[in-house]
């Protein structure tokens, strides 16, 4: 007999109001897309959290490695240039 | 051996409020704590579905039915986001359930209580669930990310199930006196074994040191103890019920109450598995799974044909 099957993980997103992004909230079990995201509605949804879902396979996700995480930032560190801050305005300039 | 200086680096995280993400590096106690809690905790949401989906068919109106349904369901999704945040750990959903059909895994003593009147719906939502929300806002606030962040979403539901208890204890309080008698019934059942679901006393708990540290415990199992005390205790004054408890007193110089005895004997019995329905829990759960087995298989069979036919 096989293996008992808890099915694969997805990675679920939920857009709680229109025009602002879908947020990670967790995951769910299920065997296909289709039920992914009915399983992420009743799981992560019952208070009219949200008006969109997104689901992922949790194995589709690649990501960044937290060791690395100081050296893999660290480009952006030494470029204060591209904040605004960084330029002096003098006063009584206007709308800059 | 862990490195000290990667130990050092970790306890500084935590202890400038930076939360532990699945992929940081982590001691290995740390880990298997996580585990076991979290698990623990998992187990018991749905352990807990139990007791209360005794009641679904025969709550006393459709109104009440409507809630308990949705409570219940509640349960079960709070079970999921806590087995989906232990396995951010490295454990797979299987092994946790093992663990409980085969008895390795806890879950909170409070389950293996029977529910033997409609009341106890009410005595569960007010006082087990009054009990979890005292401590589930503690740990809300503890170091790992995915445990914190799904205490803080099942925290914000538990408060609908609290309330929805205290108003089935309250409306019977006020009802006729075998209505009432029903309720101080389920009081004096319930009150003992919600009081003694927060954990032994500090005394009889190890290893709290590193925890509290480690912010995997946030406060000490008396404390948030006396907290639960504290705020409940006026509650069922406000609804004329007593708690069967003869040594309960308000002491004023402290501001909290005192309490009798409590006897850590029954605890430790129900704990190792001789509580009144331990057993009948476990075939329950155990059963569900052996049962449900071939529709987990068919699912993924059909999943994997229109797979298939798509391609």
């Amino acid at each position: 007999m096989s293996q008992d099957s808890q099915w694969p993980v997805w990675e679920v997103f939920v857009q709680a109001n229109p025009g602002i992004p879908h947020k990670h909230v967790g995951n769910v079990h299920a065997t296909d897309a289709e039920m992914a995201i009915q399983n992420a509605r009743d799981v992560y949804t019952r208070r009219s959290e949200g008006i969109s879902i997104w689901v992922v396979p949790a194995n589709a996700i690649s990501a960044s490695s937290p060791e690395d995480q100081g050296s893999f930032f660290e480009p952006s560190n030494d470029k204060p240039y591209r904040h605004p801050t960084f330029y002096k305005i003098p006063e009584g300039v206007k709308y800059l | 051996m862990e490195d000290q200086k990667q130990i050092e680096a970790f306890e500084a995280k935590i202890a400038s409020g930076v939360k532990i993400e699945p992929k940081d590096w982590m001691p290995e106690a740390y880990r298997k704590q996580l585990i076991r809690m979290m698990s623990q905790h998992a187990h018991s949401e749905i352990v807990g579905m139990l007791p209360e989906g005794n009641w679904i068919t025969r709550a006393p109106s459709l109104r009440r039915k409507a809630i308990l349904l949705a409570k219940v369901q509640d349960e079960a999704g709070h079970g999921l986001y806590l087995y989906s945040a232990t396995e951010t750990l490295g454990i797979d959903r299987t092994e946790l359930l093992e663990q409980l059909h085969t008895g390795k895994a806890k879950y909170s003593s409070i389950f293996n209580y029977p529910t033997l009147t409609w009341a106890d719906i009410g005595a569960i939502g007010w006082l087990v669930d009054g009990a979890a929300i005292m401590n589930q806002t503690a740990l809300a606030r503890g170091s790992y990310g995915p445990y914190s962040r799904a205490m803080v979403r099942i925290c914000k539901e538990e408060s609908f199930h609290n309330r929805q208890g205290y108003e089935i204890m309250m409306h019977l309080a006020q009802g006729t006196p075998e209505q009432k008698a029903m309720a101080q019934d389920a009081l004096n059942r319930w009150w003992w074994p919600a009081i003694m679901m927060l954990g032994p006393s500090d005394d009889q708990s190890p290893n709290s040191d590193q925890l509290m540290r480690w912010k995997v415990k946030m406060e000490s199992n008396d404390a948030i103890r006396q907290r639960f005390i504290d705020r409940t205790v006026p509650q069922a004054d406000f609804i004329g019920l007593s708690l069967p408890d003869k040594d309960l007193k308000f002491d004023e110089t402290t501001g909290h109450y005192t309490h009798g005895p409590i006897n850590w004997d029954e605890f430790f019995e129900v704990i190792k598995g001789n509580g009144p329905c331990n057993a009948k829990r476990l075939k329950a759960r155990s059963d569900a799974d052996k049962k449900g087995r071939w529709v987990r298989d068919a699912a993924l069979a059909y999943a994997e044909k229109k797979k298939l036919k798509a391609a």
